[in-house]
């Protein structure tokens, strides 16, 4: 059961959801998983499909030199939503990597909120989204560095590629820091597929849907390519290639 | 193979092609010169299809199909190969993964079976290694941080996997340096010189129709070829520049 109350449009980590999804659902919604990764030791978690529910919650606390890896594909549901709170110790280190697929007028978004609480700490966040008819695709990523954090190095990198006019990619990074030996890099991109590619590849032979379908498992992959794991990567980029071709 | 017949061609508004001619027949090697923004590459890509540049007027036809009636993916499949004057990048497909399925799908539009992966891989190296590619350069992504005649070499390479009947090459030449040029030269050779085969290049350079001898010589001036002749005319276009042939013209 879900003790929490039901957020509404003016909470910040909840502004571009849809909020009658996620009434229907919140009373019965499992409250968010707490992880605990001890120090020094590097725990992976890979999530290639979204719950009933749509959403799932996780709580992790990374102690020093400790190491979480979040992979994740957003599909096939009205509204998902992955939801992350990460809070970093000494030397510790998050690896997010999230791919979004949305069609017809799915919401889906990955929402984190990293705290560098201790020095050294780095994180790597890297979202990809394939938006297609009216669907929203959304990252809201709350990076915190506390004043004792310093040489805090925190990186995003979201881009978005729309399919049709009517998709909306939302990208809000949110910084609150407090130390001044700070590296954090943030970059935010919305396109379309590029056509003189599209044209090329048709002078070798390609139809359409070939070329289109390569170029995106290729913008896609960014997402993936920190999975240490080949056989785990292949198969996150094969769930997510038959989402591609799903899309049309 | 190729007829080409009174074309006239626009990029949105503005015409570029203004009655275009010209006819390329089996085991024939074409060369068209002619200056700055004349309309040479426009005349590549409105064969290739090139969305945007749009035929107003006239006809081509390649083996006797209605080229400007067919998708850009199937003329290829028909044996149409563009080179390409300035090679797209396309970010995170390596050149191996684009071309085995560029090959599968042309064998597959033209009813013939696919390649397996050792069977192209055999056939990548053989042409990597005629064009002096590095193999792996055909596993970075297609022309991603290649220099400008790296990307020259790759689009030889890559015409060699393709095998087409007729190859348009646009300023392959340009931006190879001596030796790369002789390698990309008798690379052209090799592949297109065949009976059942036919070339169109387009070049500025005299330098690359000492190595790929053209048996004829156009110069495309204002949309429009204005003048034709054998060897001797890319000869006397490097001596007396265009202006004064396509004013005498
Ligand atoms: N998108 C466009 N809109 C309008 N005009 C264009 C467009 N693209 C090209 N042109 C014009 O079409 C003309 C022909 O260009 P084209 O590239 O075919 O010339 P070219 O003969 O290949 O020249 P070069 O020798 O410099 O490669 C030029 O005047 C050019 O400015
Ligand atoms: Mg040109």
């Amino acid at each position: 059961m879900n003790a929490l109350t039901l957020p509404t449009r003016r909470d910040e980590s909840w502004r571009y959801s849809d909020l009658q999804s996620v009434e229907r659902v919140w009373a019965d919604l499992d409250p968010a998983q707490t992880l605990h990764v001890p120090a020094d030791s590097h725990e992976r978690l890979r999530v290639d499909a979204l719950p009933e529910s749509g959403i799932l919650r996780y709580d992790v606390t990374v102690e020093a030199n400790a190491r979480f890896d979040l992979h994740c594909l957003l599909m096939d549901r009205d509204y998902g939503r992955v939801e992350i709170a990460v809070k970093l110790g000494d030397g510790a280190h998050f690896e997010l990597g999230g791919a979004i697929l949305a069609k017809g007028s799915q919401v889906l978004e990955i929402v984190t909120d990293v705290e560098h609480v201790e020095p050294n700490g780095t994180s790597n966040q890297t979202v990809r989204s394939v938006l297609a008819d009216k669907s929203t695709g959304s990252f809201l990523g709350k990076i915190g560095v506390a004043r004792d954090a310093q040489r805090t190095d925190a990186a995003q990198s979201v881009k978005s590629m729309l399919l049709d006019r009517g998709a909306t990619a939302n990208a809000v990074p949110q910084l609150e820091i407090f130390a001044d030996d700070v590296k954090c890099a943030h970059g935010a991109t919305v396109g379309e597929l590029d056509r003189q590619a599209l044209f090329y590849m048709a002078t070798r032979g390609l139809p359409p849907e070939v070329a289109r379908g390569l170029m995106l498992q290729a913008f896609i992959a960014d997402a993936f390519i920190g999975i240490d794991d080949d056989a785990a990567r292949e198969a996150l980029e094969g769930k997510a290639r038959d989402g591609l071709e799903n899309l049309r | 193979m190729l007829n080409i017949e009174n074309l006239h061609a626009s990029i949105g508004d503005t015409k570029i092609l203004k009655g275009l001619s010209l006819q390329i027949n089996a085991g024939e090697i074409h060369a068209i010169m002619g200056p700055n923004g004349a309309g040479k590459s426009t005349l590549g890509y409105v064969l290739g299809g090139r969305p945007g540049y749009e035929a107003t007027e006239g006809s081509a036809s390649f083996d006797g199909q209605d080229l400007l009636d067919m998708d850009p993916h199937a003329r290829a499949a028909a044996g149409l190969f563009l080179g390409f004057q300035y090679p797209v990048e396309i970010p995170g497909v390596s050149n191996v993964q684009f071309l085995r399925e560029a090959v599968n799908a042309q064998r597959t539009a033209r009813g013939e079976a696919t390649l397996s992966g050792g069977e192209f891989l055999k056939a990548a190296r053989e042409k990597a290694a005629l064009l002096k590619m590095d193999m792996d350069m055909m596993k970075r992504a297609v022309n991603v941080g290649f220099s400008g005649g790296e990307k020259k070499r790759n689009e030889m390479v890559q015409m060699g996997l393709i095998d087409p009947k007729l190859a348009i090459l646009d300023e392959t030449d340009s931006g190879l340096d001596i030796d790369a040029l002789r390698t990309v030269g008798a690379g052209i050779n090799t592949i297109m010189r065949k009976p059942d085969k036919a070339v169109l290049l387009i070049t500025h350079y005299q330098r690359l129709l000492e190595l790929v001898e053209p048996d004829f010589v156009h110069v495309l001036a204002n949309g429009r070829i204005v003048k034709t002749g054998g060897p001797e005319l890319a000869l006397q276009l490097e001596n007396e520049g265009y202006e004064a042939i396509a004013e005498a013209a």
